[in-house]
């Protein structure tokens, strides 16, 4: 299953550094999440764009990650030659990233 | 107990104007604030101050306040914003002049000044953020430096009596952080306030980001009314706990989802935000969801501020060329392609000098460098993007031409070929020592 059943996601942009939050629809499935969407997940799926580092924060009270990606936007919004040079499509897709199905637990 | 309802009018210079007058006339408000300042408009407004003394303020204010000015005057709701870009006065008095025109005289107006630090840090040793050299290295480049102060320069205005406070470049949060500072008499080492202040301020500085904008999904995220986007409003007591709501009516939906997405925007380490009043901390923010387009905020805390500013430096990076033409129709990928080989080959036959070039079909690999068209299906239409950075303007001009000369040289079919050429204005980063940058306030009488 694709990351988008089960979570939403935002990008912002603070110079050439990428932030892209991933927030789970159903709290329940934060730690689930937490386990499948690493900071190597998310490194090759941006591997293309991607000079720096990727770092992962953990917000388990809202259920969120919250990634930074440095040296990820062409040199940043006032230079990239990119036709998305603030990244904002990025959210979208690290949404594609393709997860093993998830098993619920059947509820009684 | 006390609140205070501070409503989000815009945020970002563009913005939709009628949200921020539904807010004024219907949010039952006592603080207006508009976000309209992006990291490199202040540099091309410096521009513009030098080429007429009376210009370099955000060129919507003047619509912005001929919208606002009244209804805000007849309620006694008080503007904040930092549109005086890289003109404070100069907007403060064409704001004043907005005012006599309206009948509202005696509405009194501050400009708040200071952040302009050029002078300063011009040929410094100042050490850049983002890369090595120091902001003497950018040379005769320099356009303008400008820090981003706190909420002191904001709350004095208030205190003042100002009925619209006009700044140029404060911290985001602090627009909205000032009047609660300023209303509940939070001491400026307050941190665990200023923290959870800098939390509802960081929530309304995107206006219709918390209220549905930047988030419908079709079938999965799914905001009602998108073209009449309600504008966000927050009621604050004096512990700084919020809930944010809209106009009752309005588009939008504000949830739990909504009001996540935008506390997380922009953050890098969840504790440590970053503020010239505060390092707050968003890890322990919670939310609860009220009724119907109503959630409460609370958690945000804080610590010590930084010893330094962060100071925004614009300067003339380069210029680029770019070019674009359509192609549709069975092939439209692989014309394309042969398209970029045509005009990558014709750059270099041509001896155009580019450091940094890009060539990409749109619909396929440019948003995305790692577009890989084998998993999707071939899309009906493609459009070609040969972007390139020159060190001159004419080279520029040279990348657009062998896009544009596609139409009679290259593949089948391109259409609706476009160019252009332009000077690239950048922005690095310094710190700056705090004590050396001290707001200053002038006022205006309509």
């Amino acid at each position: 299953m694709r990351l988008r059943e089960l979570a939403h996601a935002r990008t912002g942009d603070k110079g050439d550094t990428s932030q892209i939050s991933v927030i789970a629809y159903d709290p329940g499935d934060y730690a689930w999440l937490a386990e499948h969407v690493t900071e190597a997940r998310v490194r090759a799926h941006f591997a293309a764009i991607l000079r720096g580092e990727v770092t992962r924060y953990e917000l388990p009270a809202l259920g969120a990650l919250n990634f930074v990606l440095t040296a990820a936007l062409a040199g940043g919004v006032t230079r990239s030659l990119a036709l998305d040079p603030h990244g904002k499509t990025l959210a979208s897709l690290l949404l594609e990233l393709e997860l093993p199905d998830r098993q619920r637990p059947v509820s009684a | 107990m006390k609140t205070i309802r501070i409503g989000s009018g815009a945020g970002f210079a563009g913005d939709r104007i009628e949200p921020a007058v539904e807010l004024a006339e219907r949010g039952g408000l006592d603080y207006l604030g508009f976000e309209c300042l992006a990291e490199r408009t202040i540099a091309l407004a410096q521009g513009e101050k030098r080429r007429d003394p009376a210009a370099g303020f955000d060129p919507l204010l003047v619509a912005r306040m001929q919208a606002v000015l009244r209804p805000c005057a007849a309620r006694g709701v008080r503007i904040i914003t930092n549109m005086g870009a890289a003109n404070p006065l100069g907007a403060a008095r064409a704001t004043a002049a907005v005012a006599r025109e309206l009948g509202l005289t005696g509405l009194r107006i501050a400009a708040v000044t200071g952040d302009d630090v050029l002078d300063r840090v011009r040929g410094g040793d100042d050490a850049l953020l983002e890369r090595a050299g120091t902001v003497a290295s950018l040379g005769e480049t320099i356009l303008s430096a400008n820090a981003y102060m706190g909420a002191e320069g904001i709350v004095a205005a208030l205190r003042g009596g100002a009925d619209v406070v006009i700044t140029g470049r404060v911290a985001d949060p602090a627009l909205f952080l000032a009047p609660l500072i300023h209303e509940f008499g939070w001491a400026m080492d307050n941190w665990e306030r200023l923290g959870q202040g800098t939390v509802v301020g960081h929530l309304l500085e995107c206006a219709g980001q918390i209220t549905g904008g930047y988030f419908a999904d079709p079938g999965y995220k799914d905001v009602p009314d998108l073209a009449r986007l309600g504008f966000p409003i927050a009621e604050v007591d004096a512990d700084g706990a919020a809930v944010i709501s809209k106009v009752p009516g309005s588009g939008g939906r504000i949830t739990l989802a909504t009001c996540k997405e935008q506390l997380l925007y922009e953050l890098l380490d969840p504790t440590a935000y970053l503020q010239p009043d505060v390092v707050a901390d968003f890890s322990a923010v919670r939310f609860t969801e009220l009724g119907r387009d109503r959630i409460a905020v609370r958690g945000g805390r804080g610590r010590a501020r930084p010893a330094t500013l962060k100071v925004s430096v614009g300067y003339l990076d380069s210029f680029v060329g770019e070019g674009q033409i359509s192609y549709a129709g069975p092939g439209a990928v692989a014309r394309g392609r042969l398209a970029l080989a045509i005009v990558r080959e014709r750059l270099a036959l041509t001896g155009v000098a580019t450091t940094e070039t890009r060539f990409e079909l749109i619909g396929v690999d440019a948003a995305h460098l790692a577009g890989d068209a084998a998993a999707f299906a071939e899309p009906s239409e493609v459009r070609v993007r040969v972007v390139g950075r020159t060190t001159s303007l004419a080279e520029a001009a040279r990348i657009g031409n062998e896009v544009e000369t596609l139409y009679t040289n290259g593949p089948a079919g391109g259409g609706g070929a476009w160019k252009s050429a332009r000077q690239i204005v950048a922005v690095v980063s310094t710190l700056i020592a705090r004590e050396r940058v001290v707001p200053a306030l002038h006022y205006e009488v309509a």
